[in-house]
């Protein structure tokens, strides 16, 4: 795993194979919500960005793919500044701000994935045609191709918003918890998603609470809490001592195994007691991690 | 029977009266189906309120009226999308304060002149009778124009009305988009002065395309119906006027409503009929 290994500065490390981040900083409603994170992820590779609730993953997302403006730093796609149509950077956010009432059709939504590579006065052609339909099959959804969005299901939904990024052909896939609240035959179809698209090189970066899924599925992981507490394969990356610094007080060291609640953000660190209310929409069980 | 149809446009004023709305009835319905999708109903009737005094100062003047509207409407657009730069539409009341204003600024300005109440309700209200032939030029012009740029760049103003955050992450810049369909909106309530006036043309702008939103599911065919259902709002409401010798406006946005009505009615899946019926088979 020479290449895992270049992130920490090997005389092999060539910008131009690489997702680099260095020392980025971005702040959010005037608090900083990432601070000097600096990792580099080689080309084709699937990392999963795990770290407690506020923890910077969403902003980390919207840093690379232009949302949000850093205030110091810099990312680099294949050595160069990211953005235009040669390279794009896909983002599926965890939950889409549109317009569900908006009068469009699930191909009319894969479509708008091609718009990027359609100048201001072109239209559609043959070939944007034929990936929007690609993507559609992927995704198990060329049976409701000429149905209104908002009359699909939730995670039907999910999936025409992922074949809209895989529309865009992307060289890096950006998942906010694609895991999230989603059933188990849904993962695991998610699961084969990823693994065809690891096969195809398209470098994956999805963050997730689910750490068993992020150990045992992914070859590199990126642990954040608002810093980068470490990045490299799982069995690196989750150690006592890293998991201790980014859930703090949330993570219970019992003989043998390691017990973390992913329930509350802006908890960690403070042992003290709290109130809080739970979002029926979060994963509230405590997740175990042998040791 | 035919002389029914074709009587009225015997007369030139008659013919240019047709033209005049029908080229305003399809302009209003292809931008209104942006006003109805984006809620910008309130800002489409403030607009008209804003323009009427760029329309006063020109009668004062003496000058070409739709010139002065012309004018009135695309600095207030320009404001109204600088001020509103990230979508913060609670200005709601800021916005009823100045189009309120500016309505009482224009009749203020033209009540200077003493004859000025027959002017004032042709403003309000329309007087398409009058258009004369350069008026039509530039109507035609500028709805031309309007419906042109819409068309145009189709794709631009739908992602950006749908997915603003995928517009800019593809570069479509939604925020100048927004603020290119505020002028284009600014243009088309000019444009509708004269056919229906300051008070009527929201009425132009919405009722035809919310009509299409409920039978379509896609947004080229909801502002291809859209225009379909403004022409023939305004092409029979100007048979109702000539026939039954009424305020030629006010009939074209009746006839509008009474196709909404059918369609909340009877429409396939969303009118109100068919919703009670799959209900009821739902029970059973």
């Amino acid at each position: 795993m020479t290449e895992a290994n270049a992130s920490t500065g090997s005389a092999e490390f060539d910008e131009n194979r690489y997702l680099t981040v260095e020392h980025l900083t971005v702040a959010y409603n005037g608090r900083p919500a990432l601070e000097d994170v600096t990792f580099a992820v080689p080309h084709g590779t699937q990392v999963a960005v795990v770290g407690p609730n506020g923890a910077g993953k969403s902003t980390l997302f919207k840093a690379l793919v232009g949302l949000l403006p850093p205030r110091s730093g810099r990312i680099r796609l294949h050595g160069a500044v990211p953005g235009g149509q040669a390279d794009p950077i896909a983002y599926v956010p965890q939950r889409e701000e549109v317009d569900w009432a908006f009068p469009v059709t699930v191909r009319e939504v894969v479509m708008m994935g091609r718009y990027g590579r359609l100048g201001w006065l072109r239209r559609p052609r043959a070939t944007d045609r034929e990936v929007v339909g690609r993507c559609l099959r992927e995704l198990g959804l060329a049976d409701l191709a000429d149905r209104g969005l908002g009359e699909l299901s939730g995670g039907q939904q999910q999936r025409v918003f992922l074949a809209r990024a895989l529309a865009q052909e992307p060289h890096v896939l950006l998942l906010d918890e694609p895991f999230t609240g989603v059933d188990v035959a849904a993962r695991e179809g998610l699961l084969a998603l990823l693994g065809r698209l690891r096969e195809r090189r398209i470098t994956v970066l999805a963050s997730t609470h689910d750490m068993e899924t992020a150990a045992k599925r992914f070859e590199l992981v990126a642990l954040l809490n608002r810093r980068l507490v470490a990045f490299g394969p799982p069995a690196e990356v989750f150690t006592p001592g890293h998991v201790a610094q980014a859930f703090g007080g949330q993570a219970l060291f019992l003989d043998g195994m390691v017990v973390v609640d992913q329930c509350c953000p802006g908890h960690v660190g403070d042992g003290e007691a709290h109130r809080h209310s739970h979002d029926p929409g979060e994963d509230r069980l405590p997740h175990a991690l042998p040791r | 029977m035919t002389h029914w149809l074709t009587d009225p446009f015997t007369f030139a004023f008659m013919q240019r009266a047709l033209v005049a709305s029908l080229v305003v009835g399809v302009a209003c319905a292809v931008i209104g189906t942006f006003v109805v999708l984006r809620a910008m109903a309130f800002l489409g009737d403030a607009l008209a309120h804003a323009v009427l005094p760029g329309v006063a100062v020109a009668y004062l003047l003496d000058a070409n009226l739709l010139l002065g509207g012309l004018v009135a409407a695309v600095v207030v657009a320009a404001g109204v999308g600088l001020v509103s730069r990230r979508g913060v539409v609670k200005e709601d009341t800021a916005i009823g304060i100045l189009f309120a204003a500016a309505l009482a600024l224009g009749v203020l300005l033209m009540s200077t002149v003493h004859s000025y109440a027959v002017d004032l309700t042709h403003i309000l209200f329309g007087n398409v009778l009058g258009v004369s032939s350069a008026d039509l030029w530039l109507t035609g012009g500028l709805a031309a124009g309007v419906v042109a740029v819409v068309v145009l760049f189709f794709k631009e103003f739908q992602v950006a009305a749908f997915d603003p955050v995928l517009a800019h992450m593809l570069g479509k810049r939604p925020e100048l988009v927004r603020f290119v369909l505020l002028v284009l909106l600014a243009l088309t309530v000019v444009v509708s002065l004269q056919t229906v006036g300051v008070a009527l043309v929201t009425a132009l702008l919405v009722t035809p395309p919310a009509t299409a939103y409920l039978l379509t599911r896609r947004l080229a065919s909801m502002m291809l119906l859209s225009a379909v259902l403004g022409a023939a709002a305004s092409v029979a409401g100007l048979y109702l006027s000539y026939y039954l010798d009424v305020a030629s406006g006010a009939a074209v946005v009746l006839c509008a409503t009474a196709a909404f009505a059918l369609a909340w009615l009877f429409a396939p899946r969303r009118g109100l009929l068919a919703q009670r019926f799959a209900a009821r088979r739902g029970r059973a």
